[in-house]
């Protein structure tokens, strides 16, 4: 069960977050935002292996004491950023990365639609039923055990 | 800052060294004692052993050793460890003592200094009785020793030494007071350092031997203390590897221990002690990860240990203080090498350590919220006799009480009150602010911008709690644009807010109108009642008057912020604020845009500024006034408002000057360019927009260039990728992300009403007057004046056809070199309306190709631009492509007199030059004459006149002249010799009369010439008849300087009979002549072969009849016999 799922563009500015309503919103935005600078920092080591071989999912980005935040990164450079709680122990490397191919799917029919114009912020509240559908699995994520 | 309850003592941080005490040292008064002092503690480097020394007198008191218990069966400990204990083996207790004493081997009086050496040893060791210290003696000696063995007596005396004072061989040392001082004194203290050792392997060896008797239930306490105090007695051994096997399990006993709530302090303590000796170790070994994974496996085991509800603040604190200390550790080990990583480094730690310091200053907010009538209990509970704690984690008013039952509860809530009270008065957010800028030096060193800019944020905040709002706002101003620049509003707006608060509470007028432009901006994500709020207050400024306080300030601040509002308003001064939005996100936008990309000076520049205001009400502007590069124009760009400040709330909504939110507002401008501007880019520079008037306050929104602030690049970017379709508005209406800003416009120069007409007959002939006619007719509606004609080759072309190029208006006179390419600038006057004018132009090509042409026509006319008047440069131009071609072919060649083609000539011997001119041009070629200029080595057999004066030639036609000439001997020529020019004189026949001619000069090609021993010519009619007597005469002439011998026969022909010599040999003298006559007789009619003349020169094998022939005929053509009175008739006809 994630916390926070977030979206990031590829410029670095938020696509689409969410978390869990329970708790301060703006400490996950900061704790997302703080992250980039990892998975910055992964990217550009990154730059030097092959294309092909690249591997999208980052892995464990920086632990805090509550929480541990996971990175993936799709070759358009879009990040997805997830926070989970670190007293989670149910979620391993495999389920995390489940995961997150399952939110890359999903982002990538947001994308395929063609009344999504890339690079817009993904509104939960937005008419277009697809956003809703990537919604609602993130919805499925952070309730689900995955 | 003092140290606090939570710092780590002072001995527990330290690197044990070995204690060694020197006595009999007079390190004040004696020089020589002063110098052996010296050479111990001066200068020590990590080379040296480590021993901490310590000057005492000989007679220092130690602390006294406690009577050796021998059994643990009825003792029951008081607590873990006592609070002295680390000190007193660090500072107190020594592992040696040494005695110094002057005392050289051959002392006269060493009986007596024998036994007072041996008193002083002796007064030592009565003052450490109990303990295993070391004692040792170094006799300080003025001469030096000899080596060993040699010097009888002083082995004699030391012996005898030792003896009296009880001492060991090895524990006397002499110390030659020489120059080799720091030789002897590191020869001197390895000896201590090893005496030292034993010590503690001694003292290790002691504790152990506790173990034996202990038992589990009642001695937990013990367990953890003795095996403390072996990894403590190892560290000062210097044995840091079993140190830290001892303080491992050490660690793990603590947690062992039972804990209650009425111990957990002493254990956490005590473990927080252990911990940090592991880490340091760990790091001290070069083992990071293990001392990371200590620390985490400390904290998981410890982060629940609570402790009393009451007193939470104080787990906060330690929390606090262990991810400090171990981010210290980590750091202290960066600095001697270890290096550390984006996502492991100190900075996690020092954040760590600021959220613990954050929760307890909330828990301490909470718990310690006593009325301010709650006295400090007296006497105070904190307070003990000797004013320190007698044992590490334990409660001042119920030391060494291990019951968990509370024995007293009076005394513990006096006591949990003291601690509270006491709490009040730490200054909280100095301590978060400390870790949090820990942690910021760090992250900036391991590449962390975001996670530094979150921290300042969080600094910046806790300034805003510590009502420190100048230090406040610095810092959130300084991150503010990290988080603009990327886009996160969220994260924006709260900063922003933040920022709001504190620029309210000191009145700081700018800041807080910026804020709040940006609050109500479209960056902002706050709902829509707080926007209102925001920019009610925004008015009220602007109306210099106090805004409303910021929610959730405190009461105090907000008073003291409503004084300082009020001071701002009844100060008189400046009050106009200019604020640049490209770095914010302010609530009104801002487009400009011109209607063309250029604009014809003719016609008056328009252009478009496009508002746009987000705040949720309508808003005033009181002017809008546009810059240009060009400032000359800003005055005509400028909208003002007329209306009072009466009027304002009148016609609210429907004035130009009032934004609605959400609607753009589109106002147009419009000026005249200047005609000095023609050719330039007019740019905007700024739009400048004021809010508010100067009566009241007066900001002035600025934007540089034609609009747009930091987030609207993005906007547009985003903008230009969409293929929403928009939905349909009004008409006068448009949508904002349509509007691209276009900051800058071309002026042209007005739409010539001109025409310019080009009349030649291309293509041009090389070299010739080509004539291009231009014909201008003015179509405009009034005079044009100063009409000027540029013309010639087309600058930018290749280099060479300038040179090759030269036009004139003169067509009467050739031009030569002197001529320019480009004729510029020539007045022809001015035109009326549907005036013409024409001139010619001619051009001389002197080489063949292409070449474009231009004819440029400017002029000036006065025209009117909105009613104002001005004077217009137009120009037209036109450009034309000629191609030049060779007017005519020129062919020549040689040939014999008897038209056969001929490779080289003979010298003196008549040729023909044949010259054939074939006309190229498409136009009719009149050659008006030619003419032949002989080089001298040639001559003429005959006149040389023109045979083609005056020929028309029209395409494809040729002229040829025909001239004899001869070329007297010169001898062998290398290259053949120059024959001479041809020129031709011509024009074209369509040309006029004074049209010049063209004299196209063709050099002949050279011939070869070649020298031959004999000539031979023949005279003889040009026809003969049949039967009828025909006379042949050959000439033959000796070219040679030699008399030369001649065979000469003739071969008899079908056709002819004749007589004369047939077979000959004769002599002919040099230059001279012989003639030789035959009569023939022809016998057919018809083209006859004559009787071949074969002519051998004995001298001249070469000489060929093959040649001969070139000379004389070889037929003849013989006509049938006529009737005689043929003659008669012919004759009568």
């Amino acid at each position: 069960m994630a916390v926070c799922i977030a979206v990031i563009a590829k410029e670095n500015y938020p696509l689409y977050i969410r978390s869990t309503p329970t708790e301060n919103e703006l400490k996950f935005h900061y704790m997302v935002h703080t992250s980039l600078d990892v998975v910055d920092e992964k990217i550009s080591a990154m730059g030097k292996a092959l294309v092909d071989q690249r591997e999208l999912y980052l892995g464990l980005l920086y632990p805090t004491e509550d929480y541990k935040v996971y990175g993936y990164v799709t070759n358009s450079k879009v990040k997805f950023v997830m926070v989970v709680d670190s007293s989670n122990t149910a979620l391993r490397d495999n389920e995390i990365r489940s995961m997150f191919r399952k939110l890359h799917n999903s982002y990538t029919d947001v994308m395929c639609n063609p009344f999504y114009n890339p690079g817009d912020r993904i509104q939960s509240s937005g008419s277009v039923s697809l956003s809703r559908a990537f919604d609602n699995m993130v919805t499925s994520m952070m309730i689900q055990v995955c | 800052m003092s140290p606090t309850q939570w710092d780590l003592p002072v001995e527990l941080c330290c690197r044990p060294m070995a204690f060694v005490t020197l006595t009999g040292l007079d390190v004040v008064y004696n020089a020589v004692h002063r110098a052996v002092w010296d050479a111990f503690c001066a200068n020590r480097r990590a080379d040296r052993v480590p021993i901490s020394f310590k000057v005492l007198p000989g007679d220092h008191e130690y602390p006294k050793c406690r009577p050796k218990r021998t059994s643990y069966e009825w003792y029951i400990p008081k607590g873990i460890l006592k609070t002295g204990w680390m000190n007193k083996h660090l500072n107190l207790v020594p592992a040696l003592v040494v005695v110094f004493y002057e005392l050289d081997w051959d002392e006269p009086q060493w009986k007596e200094k024998q036994s007072e050496c041996a008193t002083r040893v002796e007064i030592v060791r009565q003052s450490l009785q109990g303990r295993n210290t070391k004692v040792a003696v170094v006799l300080i000696q003025k001469k030096t020793p000899l080596p060993p063995g040699e010097d009888v007596i002083a082995s004699e005396r030391a012996a005898a030494l030792c003896n009296a004072c009880e001492l060991s061989g090895k524990s006397l040392f002499v110390l030659p007071h020489t120059d080799h001082l720091v030789g002897y004194i590191i020869r001197l203290e390895n000896a201590f350092y090893e005496h030292a050792q034993t010590y503690y392997y001694t003292e290790i060896r002691r504790v152990k031997s506790h173990k034996e008797f202990l038992n589990k239930t009642t001695h937990q306490l013990l367990f953890v203390r003795h095996q403390f105090k072996i990894a403590f007695f190892s560290e000062l051994k210097q044995d840091t590897q079993n140190a830290l096997k001892n303080y491992r399990t050490a660690y793990n006993l603590v947690h062992e221990l039972r804990a209650h709530e009425t111990n957990i302090l002493e254990i956490k303590t005590m473990a927080g002690f252990i911990n940090y000796k592991i880490c340091r170790l760990c790091f001290q070994h070069n083992t990071p990860l293990d001392a990371i994974a200590q620390f985490r496996k400390h904290i998981d085991l410890c982060k629940k240990k609570i402790g009393s509800a009451e007193l939470s603040f104080e787990h906060a604190a330690w929390m606090s203080k262990q991810f400090q200390a171990f981010g210290d550790l980590f750091d202290e080990a960066i600095k001697l090498g270890l290096t550390a990583i984006q996502t492991q480094n100190p900075g996690f730690y020092y954040q760590q350590a600021a959220y613990y310091a954050q929760e307890r200053k909330q828990l301490a907010k909470s718990l310690c919220n006593h009325e301010a009538s709650v006295m400090y209990p007296n006497p105070d509970p904190l307070e003990t006799q000797t004013g320190v704690l007698d044992f590490y984690g334990q409660r001042s008013w119920r030391q060494g009480i291990l019951s968990f039952d509370l024995s007293d509860p009076e005394k513990e809530k006096v006591g949990v009150l003291a601690i509270q009270l006491k709490e009040r008065n730490v200054a909280h957010s100095e301590v978060i602010i400390t870790l949090l800028s820990n942690a910021v030096a760090q992250f900036k060193k391991y590449k962390c911008p975001r996670m530094k800019s979150h921290l300042m944020v969080q600094m910046g905040e806790e300034y805003y709690y510590a009502k420190d709002y100048t230090k406040a706002l610095k810092l959130l101003d300084y991150v503010m644009c990290d988080y603009r620049s990327e886009g996160w509003w969220t994260l924006l707006t709260s900063i922003l807010t933040t920022a709001l608060k504190c620029s309210y509470l000191m009145a700081q007028l700018k800041d807080y109108i910026t804020y709040s432009l940006e609050l109500l901006g479209r960056a902002s994500t706050l709902k829509d009642d707080q926007k209102s709020r925001i920019e009610k207050n925004l008015i009220n400024v602007l109306m210099n008057e106090s805004p409303d306080p910021e929610p959730d300030c405190d009461i105090f601040a907000v008073k003291t912020a409503q004084k300082l509002w009020a001071d701002r308003i009844s100060l008189a001064g400046s009050n106009i604020f200019t604020i640049g939005v490209q770095d914010f996100v302010p609530f009104v936008q801002c487009k400009a845009k011109f209607h063309a990309p250029s604009f014809h000076v003719d016609v008056p520049v328009e252009f478009d500024i496009y508002l746009k205001a987000d705040c949720p009400h309508p808003i005033r502007f009181s002017k809008l006034c546009v810059s240009f590069n060009n400032q000359e124009y800003n005055q005509f760009c400028v909208i003002e408002e007329a209306s009072k400040a009466n009027e304002v709330l009148e016609n609210l909504t429907q004035g130009k000057m009032c934004l609605v939110p959400g609607k753009t507002r589109k106002l147009l401008f419009k000026f005249v360019a200047k005609t000095e501007d023609v050719g330039k880019k007019i740019e905007i520079t700024s739009v400048d927009l004021a809010l508010g008037n100067e009566t009241g306050r007066c900001v002035v929104l600025n934007w540089q260039g034609g609009g747009g602030d930091a987030a609207s690049s993005q906007e547009a970017l985003q903008a230009a990728r969409s293929f929403k379709r928009r939905p349909k508005l009004p008409d006068n209406e448009v949508h904002w992300d349509s509007i691209i800003i276009q900051a800058s416009t071309m002026i042209i120069s007005r739409v010539p009403n001109i025409s310019v007409h080009l009349r030649h007959e291309p293509p041009a002939l090389t070299n010739e007057m080509y004539c291009l006619v231009v014909t201008v007719q003015s179509h405009e509606k009034t005079q044009i004046r100063d009409v000027k004609l540029t013309a010639g080759l087309k600058p930018g072309q290749d280099a060479n056809l300038t040179q090759k190029t030269h036009v004139t208006l003169h067509g009467t006179e050739l031009c030569d070199e002197s001529y320019p390419a480009l004729l510029t600038d020539i007045p022809v006057g001015d035109l009326h309306p549907g005036e013409q004018l024409e001139k010619m132009l001619y051009v001389r090509c002197g080489t063949v190709g292409s070449r474009m042409f231009l004819v440029y026509v400017s002029y000036l006319i006065n025209t009117t631009a909105e009613e104002k008047e001005i004077v217009c440069k137009c120009h037209k131009d036109e450009t034309v492509t000629i191609e030049t071609v060779f007017p005519f072919d020129v062919a020549v060649k040689f040939v014999s007199t008897k038209f056969e083609h001929l490779e080289r000539v003979y010298a003196d011997i008549p040729f023909l030059l044949m010259t054939d001119l074939l006309s190229a041009s498409p136009w009719a070629l009149t050659i008006v004459s030619s003419e032949l200029q002989l080089a001298p080595s040639m001559t003429t057999v005959d006149q040389l006149e023109s045979q083609v004066d005056n020929v028309v030639l029209q395409t494809g036609e040729s002229a040829s002249e025909c001239f004899c000439l001869r070329c007297p001997s010169l001898g062998n020529v290398e290259g053949g010799v120059a024959t001479g020019h041809y020129i031709i004189s011509w024009k074209r026949t369509s040309a006029m009369e004074n049209i010049p001619v063209i004299r196209t000069v063709i050099t002949l090609p050279h011939v070869i010439v070649e020298n031959i021993p004999l000539h031979v010519n023949a005279d003889l009619p040009s026809f003969g008849r049949v039967r009828e007597s025909l006379p042949v005469k050959y000439h033959l002439q000796n070219k040679t300087d030699f008399v030369q011998d001649v065979e000469i026969s003739v071969e008899p022909s079908d056709a002819f009979m004749f007589s004369g010599l047939k077979q000959i040999r004769l002599r002919i003298l040099p230059g001279t002549e012989q003639e030789m006559l035959y009569n023939f007789y022809p016998l057919m009619a018809g083209y006859q072969q004559l009787p071949s003349l074969n002519i051998n020169l004995l001298r001249f094998p070469n000489f060929t009849n093959q040649l001969l022939r070139r000379f004389i005929p070889t037929s003849i053509f013989v006509k049938p016999q006529g009737r005689l009175m043929d003659d008669t008739s012919i004759a009568a006809a």
